[in-house]
């Protein structure tokens, strides 16, 4: 985890200094009161005058208490910025992963079971077209189908201004009715490589010898499928966490964009955009921390439900 | 070879990968329509489709189906170009990862691991916006980054693959590392990787389009799939064939690599024949 950590670390900042220019001349450059032994000053403040190892060692100390530093837009902390947007794009992919696997896994179970009827070919033309749908596209779909055509749902945004006034009840319905849109085109792409994925495991389940077994002493199938194939089918899903997290968190980007969501993902874009150094070091830090937060709970949940996993 | 051509998903893949790819190089005698021509006037600006103009005009009165047919070249290329640069970063790594072992093993695949965790998406971003978005650099950017399962891929086939008997061969009779890896083990070791690099030509273009839709890829006004989308967005409430022509061009052309892809992974993995 800690050589994850210094390895996006180090990207971030190669790719940083590949680029012309530094950050004073981004953000002083163009402001002639400026005076060249003013920028100096920041220069040194900030260290770029120091060899890039160098600053890289300080720079390290540093995020290691989570101090990212100054935004250089508005010259806030960077930690700040991110702590208030974290919750925003908590909310949509954990809502998101939840939906992902609520819908796919009984998709996937159910097409195993049924393996070559009309339902298992129907949902595999839809994951074939879901694999090779562009998500952001599906996205901009919903916002001309649901947000403008039909009017139902706001195209943008979690919290407008004037439901501080709205009751606590009225508050939530708001931001769910504010969460759809951008909860089902983030939801979508995941859709298509859980279902087909817990498909496979499930087939594979089936083929397995506890199971002839387990028909062989008699069992209802209902009772072979449902509680014999099943528990073992899940549990490798477990795993999957891991996978589609970075794709999760690195939809965020895009998805927040297309809808004016107030979270981190939106946030790294404008930095990104604004070459706004400090606060895309420490979006891409705090989203690989996420990641790997994800993947280690992921780890810890197989070895909790699966023994076989523990005692190797 | 006669397995390959009995596959209904890779003919129809293969089959729709040949249109496109036809429509991309004779762009100019499909269209006679120049893609930068701009017509202001008030009844060439945002035309619906008809007959004149299938999928409409956009606000400056460019024909959209001239534009999307000269997208094809460059989301297609990108697709092909970044496939080939991750293939060779890919291959190299896996097969000297595989070959060798030990401390470069650990290493590389340490590499992998952070190339797996790190959001994509959030790197080529920032990589573009640094390095400044143009074509060159949206393929370059999305080699680099899209390596990691290749190289995990082949590093697998060739931990198998040294321990067999042809290579010992090989060894004895004074082969050179060099040879033995590019020679003789490679070849066997590239059906997953034919299947792997055809699905990566399909989300490569979908990468490319999501990159040019938000600015950071192929710029105005060469016309790509992805920024035809951002000039849509704008008449998102008026005008629909903006938005919907360049999206199932894209999911067609995805779609279609993605066809052949999984046909190949029928073919050549023996355990999915029926």
């Amino acid at each position: 985890m800690i050589p994850m950590l210094i390895g996006i670390s180090l990207v971030t900042l190669i790719i940083m200094h590949l680029a012309p220019g530094d950050p004073t001349s981004i953000r002083y450059g163009l402001n002639p009161e400026v005076s060249q032994s003013a920028r100096a000053k920041l220069v040194q403040l900030y260290g770029l005058d120091k060899p890039i190892l160098t600053q890289y060692v300080m720079w390290l100390k540093r995020i290691l208490t989570l101090d990212f530093g100054r935004s250089l837009l508005d010259d806030r902390p960077v930690i700040t910025k991110i702590m208030e947007r974290l919750p925003a794009t908590l909310l949509l992919n954990i809502l998101s992963l939840i939906l992902i696997f609520g819908i796919a896994l009984p998709i996937g179970v159910t097409a195993a079971v049924k393996y070559d009827s009309v339902f298992d070919k129907v949902t595999t033309i839809f994951v074939f077209i879901g694999f090779a749908t562009p998500t952001f596209w599906f996205a901009l779909m919903l916002i001309m189908l649901f947000g403008f055509q039909l009017g139902w749902f706001p195209i943008s945004g979690m919290r407008p201004w004037y439901v501080e006034y709205y009751s606590l009840g009225g508050q939530i319905k708001d931001l769910v009715w504010h969460l759809i849109l951008p909860l089902v085109a983030t939801s979508f792409g995941g859709l298509a490589g859980i279902s087909r994925y817990a498909k496979s495991s499930m087939l594979e389940a089936i083929r397995q010898d506890y199971i002839r077994t387990a028909r062989s002493k008699g069992l209802k199938e209902r009772r072979v499928i449902y509680r014999h194939a099943l528990k073992n089918a899940v549990l490798p899903l477990i795993t999957i966490l891991g996978f589609i997290l970075p794709s999760l968190i690195g939809g965020s980007f895009i998805f927040e964009t297309i809808f004016a969501w107030p979270g981190m993902g939106r946030l790294g874009y404008e930095a990104i955009m604004n070459y706004d150094y400090t606060t895309v070091m420490g979006v891409g830090i705090i989203s690989t921390l996420l990641t790997l937060v994800g993947i280690l709970i992921s780890d810890i949940a197989y070895a909790v439900v699966d023994p076989r996993i523990r005692y190797k | 070879m006669r397995l390959v051509f009995k596959q209904k998903k890779i003919i129809f893949g293969l089959g729709l990968i040949i249109i496109m790819i036809a429509l991309a190089i004779f762009a100019k005698f499909i269209c006679p329509q120049d893609p930068y021509q701009i017509n202001l006037g008030e009844h060439e600006k945002l035309q619906p489709p008809s007959f004149e103009h299938f999928f409409g005009t956009d606000d400056l009165g460019r024909d959209v189906f001239t534009r999307i047919v000269y997208g094809a070249r460059i989301s297609i290329s990108v697709g092909f170009i970044a496939v080939l640069i991750s293939l060779l970063i890919g291959v190299l790594l896996g097969a000297v990862s595989g070959y060798y072992g030990g401390k470069a093993d650990w290493l590389i695949m340490r590499l992998v691991e952070i190339m797996l965790c790190i959001p994509t998406i959030f790197l080529i971003l920032m990589a573009l916006a640094f390095l400044g978005p143009s074509i060159r650099n949206v393929m370059i950017i999305i080699g680099l980054t899209s390596w990691a399962g290749l190289a995990r891929l082949v590093r697998a086939e060739f931990l198998t693959l040294r321990e067999r008997d042809y290579v010992l061969a090989a060894k004895i009779l004074g082969a050179s590392d060099a040879r033995i890896i590019f020679r003789h083990i490679l070849p066997n070791a590239l059906s997953p990787v034919w299947v792997n690099a055809t699905l990566g030509v399909g989300g490569a273009i979908l990468i490319e389009a999501a990159l040019s839709f938000l600015g950071l890829g192929v710029q105005i006004p060469t016309p790509s799939w992805g920024n035809i989308l951002t000039d849509g967005i704008y008449y998102v409430d008026s005008a629909w064939w903006l938005m919907i022509f360049p999206g199932l061009f894209i999911l067609t052309t995805v779609l279609s690599f993605n066809l052949v892809g999984e046909g190949l992974r029928d073919v050549l993995d023996p355990r999915l024949r029926k």
